[in-house]
């Protein structure tokens, strides 16, 4: 008997939206919150599991057609980039810049290198955790 | 450049990065790695220049000062053995091409390889005891990738031991850790060697250093906690063996001379004693494995506990000399011990067996193959004018003056197990006529041989240039005898 998972497909649609924008308000919360590049990651990767869960594999696959062992690639990219930036200023390694910034919707906002470093941490760890999980999903 | 000690850290790092962007391809992964390989040699050379000439170089992580933040310390110790395993990396990586296979080869073995060296630099470099652990763990995590790739049944069982001996050893790393910091609260090496100083007569101190001896003992094999090492190492293919068995337990014995000469040397009568007595152990335990197995791999395997008791001694005997003594035979012994592996590969590859007693009369065909591995086994065995020599002279005669007369002369008598056990290999497999007459038909090693050969030619070089090195060394010795040098040039007091 085919099973008919109309309600959950459903509903997964709508709460996948709901994670996702939690685990972006979370990982721009990092700096003065709890929160941060870690977690984000996790919940986004938990949000993308709830789709695998509720539709297949082949599915999700066709709606992020990213290879996810790329994306830890491109998110330690990110942050060794970060921290080796300060190379080529002749600071310290790993030393971070900030400053604050008028910006026309947010208002004064300041902006800091660190988040650069979480967005590595955050790629990476999506990366980590779709490439474990999806590599024992495909497995037989 | 104020960030030059970072330079053999972050080269292997980005390597890797850019290997894992280029997976797909096998010739892109064998230009990217030797390249990154021969600049972190390089990097490693200018970096060692500096030290020489200006003294301990430091990096604030972050730019923030001392205690409070990460600093990386390149000492004379930590730049030497970051250079040997940056050469020994680099020989590995183009002994690699033929040997390790295209499946391998494939799955990421060259990144992996990179990762490894991250660790190993990292862990060399690091000034801080948590973010030894951190490196600890980079190293560790590679080796387990290593030690299984390839996925061969006697390499599944290994790992399983070893990733589960080596996730137990960390749990009481971070155990260890926690306590140190409760008792000194600081995690930098140079600001808590202060703080011990100052309640050194604390018991407690005594049970964090035997606490770390455990656990540094895990790492690198001593007894009785070695028990892992010969199986765990038998498993995966030459090069990767040669990594280990000249990288991974020098890491160990490295945090133990480090965390002995800056932390806990005020209690020597206890912790000293104890660390000689397992040291003269594990000897005699090598020595028993390394005379009983009529095996390639096992034999040589055996060796590496051998050497890590001899380095133990050399720290517990504690003197100007012996510590001397121990970092030449330190760095002769990584060197050796990875030319012996990468020489051993290629025997076990001509033979198409590990098993002594089924092989013979390599001579005949290989001479020059045959020729170089008596060399490396008298540098093992420390036959003067070779490298092992002088290393094991300087801790001989420290023990001797130091009233040690057991230990030294429980290392002599080693040395002559050593020698017995890698001539005794040596005849087997080359002079020996063989039961099944060998197949006309040469096998092409020189590949495979150059690398190895120039690590041995390396070794000789070093034995022969004693005195060009000893400078070196003898910087190097100072800074661990007087740990003032250290807290001062990370706290810049």
């Amino acid at each position: 008997m085919k099973t008919n998972d109309v309600i959950f497909q459903t509903v997964a649609k709508v709460v996948f939206f709901m994670i996702i924008f939690f685990a972006v308000h979370l990982f721009f919360a990092g700096h003065y919150y709890p929160g941060g590049g870690f977690v984000g990651g996790l919940l986004t990767s938990g949000a993308i599991v709830l789709l695998m869960l509720a539709f297949d594999m082949k599915t999700v696959k066709q709606g992020f057609s990213v290879d996810f062992k790329w994306l830890i690639s491109l998110g330690l990219l990110f942050s060794a980039g970060t921290a080796a930036g300060s190379l080529i200023f002749n600071v310290p390694f790993f030393t971070h810049a900030y400053d604050y910034f008028q910006l026309p919707l947010f208002g004064k906002t300041s902006l800091h290198t660190a988040m650069l470093f979480d967005l590595g941490v955050y790629l990476v760890v999506i990366g980590v955790t779709m490439t474990i999980i999806q590599t024992i999903g495909e497995s037989e | 450049m104020i960030n030059l000690p970072v330079l053999p850290i972050l080269i292997p790092l980005i390597a890797a990065i850019v290997l894992l962007f280029v997976s797909k391809s096998v010739l892109a992964q064998r230009v990217v790695s030797v390249i990154a390989s021969a600049s972190t040699v390089v990097s490693a050379l200018i970096l060692m220049a500096k030290v020489k000439s200006d003294g301990i170089q430091t990096v604030d992580m972050g730019s923030w000062p001392a205690p409070f933040g990460i600093t990386l310390v390149s000492d004379m110790l930590s730049i030497l053995l970051v250079l040997t395993a940056s050469i020994i990396t680099l020989c590995v990586v183009l002994y690699s091409f033929r040997s390790i296979g295209n499946g391998r080869e494939r799955f990421y073995y060259y990144p992996i390889v990179q990762f490894l060296l991250l660790g190993v630099n990292g862990s060399f470099t690091t000034g801080d005891i948590f973010n030894l652990f951190v490196f600890f763990e980079i190293m560790l995590m590679s080796s387990y990738v290593l030690i299984v790739i390839g996925s061969t049944k006697i390499q599944l069982r290994e790992s399983i031991k070893y990733i589960l001996v080596n996730v137990i050893s960390s749990a009481i790393f971070v155990i260890a850790v926690g306590f140190l910091y409760s008792v000194t609260g600081s995690l930098n090496m140079a600001h808590i060697s202060a703080r011990i100083s100052e309640i050194s007569t604390e018991p407690i101190i005594t049970v964090l250093a035997v606490l770390f001896l455990i656990v540094f003992g895990l790492k690198g094999a001593i007894f009785p906690l070695y028990f892992w090492l010969p199986g765990s190492y038998a498993a995966p293919p030459a090069p990767i063996l040669a990594l280990f068995g000249s990288l991974l337990t020098k890491v160990g014995i490295y945090a133990i001379l480090r965390t002995y000469t800056l932390f806990f040397y005020h209690d020597q009568p206890f912790t000293h004693d104890l660390m000689s007595l397992l040291a003269l152990l594990t000897i005699v335990a090598g020595v028993i494995g390394a005379l009983a197995y009529r095996d390639v791999k096992q034999i040589l395997i055996y060796n590496i506990i051998i050497a890590v008791g001899v380095l133990l001694f050399g720290i517990a005997t504690m003197t100007e000399e012996s510590i001397a003594g121990t970092l030449f035979y330190l760095i002769h012994d990584m060197i050796v011990k990875a030319a012996l592996f990468l020489l051993g590969g290629i025997i076990i590859y001509i033979a198409g067996t590990s098993n002594l007693t089924k092989m013979g009369g390599l001579i005949r065909q290989y001479p020059a193959l045959g020729w170089t591995f008596l060399l490396a086994s008298f540098a093992l065995a420390g036959i003067p004018p070779l490298s092992g020599f002088t290393g094991k002279l300087l801790i001989v005669r420290a023990g001797f003056s130091e009233g040690e007369y057991v230990g030294s002369i429980v290392v002599l008598l080693s040395s002559l197990a050593v020698l017995y056990s890698v001539v005794n290999l040596f005849m087997e497999a080359f002079w020996k006529t063989p039961e099944t007459p060998l197949p006309d038909v040469k096998k092409q090693t020189g590949s495979l041989f150059i690398p190895a050969a120039v690590l041995v030619l390396l070794s000789v070089l070093y034995g022969v240039g004693t005195e060009a090195v000893y400078p070196y060394v003898m910087q190097a010795v100072d800074t661990l005898i007087h740990p003032e040098i250290y807290i001062d040039a990370v706290l810049k007091e």
